[in-house]
């Protein structure tokens, strides 16, 4: 599947198109088939969003999971500051980045 | 220290309105990401993998007490609690917001800080030694040189888009503990029939074509400083390759057409310039070198200390450094707790340091390029106090210039850039390391990480150095063995094919083992590299 992500224009936060928003975890990410670069561009002309790219992913029951190591620790935040990704209760966390 | 003048207080918060209205006109869309980002690129804002990234500039890596509590405020209020000491001796936020980026710089210039000029194409923050002022070793304190270069560089409107980014070191020791050689532009102050001048070296740099800064003059003197700069900015800017961002380093340059033909044209441009009589006034650099006088150290002080706790005399010898003074020390301060990621300090830490250094140091501390940071000039009778601090806030790691004072970028954990992550191997090296009688055995030997090939881990210059690269989508690991970023400057060797994570750190530990079979009585790691080759630790490693 593709998706599109990118960051909020105002905080920074990582996002992911979600199908009719953004989402802050991967996990909702639609796939946008096609249209990601409209998708970006008209999402960045309404101030969504910043430096926003398609990437390629896969689902499974596991969840929607980035194709590169890159954006998987961009989905999860940085591997040594579990307190600051987004499951900070799960030690094992970085490990779904490798 | 140095302290502004209305002129430059002036500037700077007039900068800092400039950049709100900038990122005003950002959230309202009368600016695109096109037309904004170079404006906030140079206010030192990047968009990084997770969040906005701020570089806030600490000048020649010198900061006050106040100036540091600020940089622990603005982490605690506006960032996530902590920050990050860079190789070139500033700090980073990790998680800032646009919306917050102007307040954040109008808190900064309070405390006379900014971010100007921590990103772009222009003169870079101007590095210099840890020690600078308190070394018994040093011509001059240097630091007067790097603040007129600073003053001059400040928005120079022919150096603002170089062909590439420019960083300039100034020292004024025979030891090196700066990498000044690996420098666009590295400036040693030497004193010749007792005037001060400068050797200048050019051309040095790391990143992707690693070169180190072949001399170009022995001697400049002191009054004629800005203008050989200038001319050699000149050369630069007029012949630099702005078709090829790779390129575009004056290494390039100055390898391409040769040091000679480089410096026979920076002589050329120089001769000019004289002819202007653009150098700086001298009664402007004595204005600037009054605020680096020595402070009023105490006298009749004793250098004695009761080393009768044992951690606390390890520490001693670990990170205490000679100061001029008599009965005064040099603190080191360790930014690589084992379990910690190299050059992270939180707001409490950074709080603490700026604590300690308006009771112990003369309001004054140091950030240096290998990210730790130094008290420079503490009383001895004060030395087991501040230890006491540093152990209960952990921040008393006895370990500098040792095998896990690890040199890490953020790598992939945080950086764009990056195609591997550069903390966790650190951490895993310093796990593998972390016995002290071990890392004491294996004495100075310093290891740098870069996640990519920018090298902003300093990995070209690491003893043992480690670049991260993408191998379909995989981390893998280089290993360099020879390199040097002190006096004695040297570029390290790729000893072959990669490893995995793991796999490097058993690579290093083969590589030690050997230096501590094949070692001659008081040779350092990089002494028994450079005498045996590469041959014998390549069988060592891939057998």
């Amino acid at each position: 599947m593709k998706i599109l992500t990118g960051n909020d224009l105002v905080s920074g936060d990582v996002i992911w198109w979600a199908g009719d928003g953004w989402s802050r975890q991967v996990g909702d990410s639609a796939d946008v088939g096609e249209r990601g670069d409209d998708l970006a561009r008209t999402e960045e002309a309404a101030l969504r969003v910043v430096g926003a790219y398609v990437i390629d992913a896969t689902v499974s029951d596991d969840g929607v999971r980035p194709a590169h190591i890159k954006d998987r620790i961009r989905a999860l935040g940085p591997t040594v500051r579990p307190d600051l990704t987004l499951k900070p209760n799960d030690a094992d966390a970085g490990n779904w980045v490798i | 220290m140095y302290r502004y003048d209305s002129y430059d207080q002036s500037i700077v918060d007039a900068r800092v309105e400039e950049f709100r209205d900038q990122v005003q006109r950002r959230l309202t869309g009368a600016l695109t990401e096109d037309q904004f980002k170079p404006l906030r690129l140079m206010n030192g804002l990047y968009l990084q993998l997770h969040a906005y990234m701020l570089r806030v500039a600490i000048p020649y890596g010198t900061l006050s007490g106040k100036q540091m509590r600020k940089l622990g405020e603005i982490a605690a209020k506006y960032d996530r609690g902590y920050g990050h000491f860079t190789t070139r001796q500033n700090l980073q936020y990790n998680w800032i917001k646009l919306a917050d980026a102007p307040d954040i710089l109008a808190e900064l210039a309070t405390v006379e800080m900014h971010a100007i000029q921590t990103s772009g194409n222009c003169i870079r923050n101007i590095s210099s030694d840890q020690y600078a002022g308190v070394s018994a070793d040093e011509v001059a304190d240097p630091r007067p040189w790097a603040e007129l270069l600073r003053q001059w560089s400040s928005f120079h409107p022919e150096f603002t888009y170089l062909p590439r980014k420019f960083k300039i070191c100034v020292i004024a020791s025979d030891d090196d503990r700066a990498a000044m050689k690996l420098h666009d532009i590295g400036l040693k102050l030497v004193s010749k029939d007792g005037v001060i001048g400068a050797e200048v070296y050019a051309g040095g740099g790391m990143g992707r074509t690693p070169m180190v800064a072949p001399l170009i003059r022995d001697f400049v003197p002191e009054e004629e400083i800005v203008s050989y700069l200038e001319a050699c900015l000149r050369v630069y800017n007029r012949h630099g390759r702005r078709d090829n961002k790779y390129k575009a380093r004056i290494k390039i340059l100055v390898h391409e057409i040769g040091v000679e033909e480089y410096k026979r044209q920076v002589e050329e441009e120089f001769a000019h310039m004289r002819t202007l009589g653009l150098n700086p006034p001298v009664e402007e650099l004595n204005r600037i070198r009054a605020f680096f006088a020595p402070p009023a150290y105490e006298t009749g002080l004793s250098d004695a200390m009761d080393r009768s706790d044992p951690a606390f005399a390890l520490w001693v010898d670990r990170q205490v450094a000679a100061h001029k003074a008599p009965g005064y020390a040099i603190v080191n301060i360790s930014l690589k707790p084992l379990t910690g990621i190299p050059g992270d300090a939180s707001a409490e830490q950074i709080e603490l340091v700026a604590t300690l250094a308006e009771r112990y140091s003369l309001d004054e501390l140091r950030v240096t390029h290998a990210q730790n940071l130094v008290l420079p000039h503490v009383r001895k009778v004060d030395l087991y106090a501040i230890w006491r601090e540093l152990e209960e806030a952990g921040l008393a790691e006895a370990n500098l210039d040792l095998i896990t004072d690890i040199i890490a970028c953020p790598g992939l954990d945080y950086c764009a850039l990056a195609n591997a992550r550069s903390i966790p191997l650190a951490q895993k090296i310093a796990h593998r390391f972390a016995a002290a009688e071990r890392q004491a055995e294996l004495g100075e030997l310093k290891l740098k990480i870069s996640g990519c090939i920018n090298a902003c881990g300093h990995h070209h210059a690491g003893h043992i150095g480690i670049l991260g690269v993408d191998r379909k989508g995989v981390e893998n690991f280089q290993l360099s063995l020879g390199g040097s970023g002190a006096e004695d400057a040297s570029l390290g060797q790729i000893t072959g094919p990669g490893f995995s994570e793991d796999g490097v750190v058993d690579a290093i530990e083969k590589v030690t083992d050997l230096y501590l079979a094949q070692r001659e009585s008081g040779e350092r790691f990089l002494d028994t590299y450079r005498r045996l080759g590469m041959k014998p630790f390549k069988e060592a490693i891939y057998g």
